[in-house]
């Protein structure tokens, strides 16, 4: 966990950044930080808030980058579902993108067990203050952080790093460069929905592979 | 925008972000997915992560670039290298750094 919480820290610092120098008061910006925790969404909006855009331009913005979670989100439906409401409600504002990834990796079988809870949590909320102290620090410190050096990248690297612990086999590797071409070949598409066309289009390339290649049963496929 | 409008706003987008995240599981009601969905969905993680890290390296602006000198290139594949090597990610992070100031900084890649 500590080593992708530097990568999240410095994802943060450099949003915390962005919003510090953004023009827009203080105390909504702190107030974004806490409340909306959505790191791309926040970077997307933050030049639509600054130059004035309607409001329905920046929750449609924020809608759109953000639909990668929903699509996790049928991902955490399996372990989750049978919360109460109050406790779904709270799951939901603290999944993210690592914990996802992470969670899957720890649970693959798409069913409940009771030391899923204390996984989560810990993760979430180290994932939270890891994000959140240097995002608060970089919105209050921002005309002193030097930008240019590129310490952006360090949030990159991270999740380069989370992307190669992925990669399992060939159909992984192979929905990943699908992605990765998709993601770029797709990059003027606004509202980042090039991240959603891409993640269509691994999936449907990750399927083709399996489809193709009967490695060894899988009790979902049986048609028979 | 003013305050108030700012404030608005966020509260928009918190609601935005608990909603797009629970979208699947904030209902009780089943909402049936089909098998291959479900089977396809576990190359979603990786997808959204190559999706957001490989245009942040090979594109500046809005387009593909076009010299081999950027420094990005050079700390990603150290980046890389490290984690076949040691499979940590702060290494992978600390050494990504390490090749990108120097090539950034000192000769401008």
């Amino acid at each position: 966990m500590l080593s992708t919480a530097i990568g999240i820290a410095a994802w943060g610092l450099i949003t915390g950044v962005a919003m510090g120098k953004s023009g827009l008061p203080i105390v909504a910006m702190v107030l974004m930080s806490l409340l909306v925790f959505a790191g791309s969404a926040q970077l997307a909006v933050l030049p639509l808030m600054s130059s004035g855009a309607p409001l329905w331009v920046v929750w449609a913005t924020a809608l759109c980058v953000n639909l990668r979670f929903v699509i996790f989100s049928a991902g955490w439906r399996p372990y989750f579902g049978h919360f109460p409401l109050g406790e779904r409600l709270r799951l939901a504002y603290f999944t993210a993108d690592l914990n996802y990834v992470l969670f899957m990796r720890r649970f693959p079988e798409p069913r409940p067990a009771p030391e899923q809870l204390p996984y989560f949590w810990g993760g979430a909320a180290c994932n939270w203050l890891a994000w959140q102290v240097p995002a608060l620090a970089g919105i209050f410190l921002a005309d002193a952080v030097p930008v240019h050096w590129g310490f952006g990248f360090a949030g990159t690297l991270a999740l380069l790093g989370v992307a190669l612990s992925l990669v399992s086999d060939r159909a992984t590797s192979v929905a990943a460069g699908v992605a990765a071409c998709a993601a770029v070949a797709a990059y003027a598409l606004p509202f980042k929905l090039n991240i959603v066309v891409a993640i269509a289009a691994a999936v449907a390339m990750g399927l083709l592979i399996d489809h193709s290649t009967p490695r060894r049963a899988a009790p979902l496929d049986d048609k028979t | 925008m003013d305050l108030t409008e700012a404030l608005i706003a966020v509260v928009g987008l918190t609601v935005i972000t608990v909603v797009t995240r629970g979208f699947f599981f904030l209902s009780r009601r089943e909402i049936p997915l089909p098998d291959w969905l479900r089977q396809g969905l576990r190359y979603a993680p990786l997808a959204a992560m190559a999706a957001v890290v490989v245009p942040e390296v090979v594109m500046k602006g809005d387009q593909l670039i076009t010299t081999w000198q950027d420094a990005r290139l050079f700390a990603v594949a150290a980046g890389a290298a490290w984690f076949w090597w040691r499979r940590g990610i702060l290494g992978t992070i600390l050494v990504g750094m390490a090749v990108l100031l120097p090539l950034r900084l000192g000769l401008g890649w």
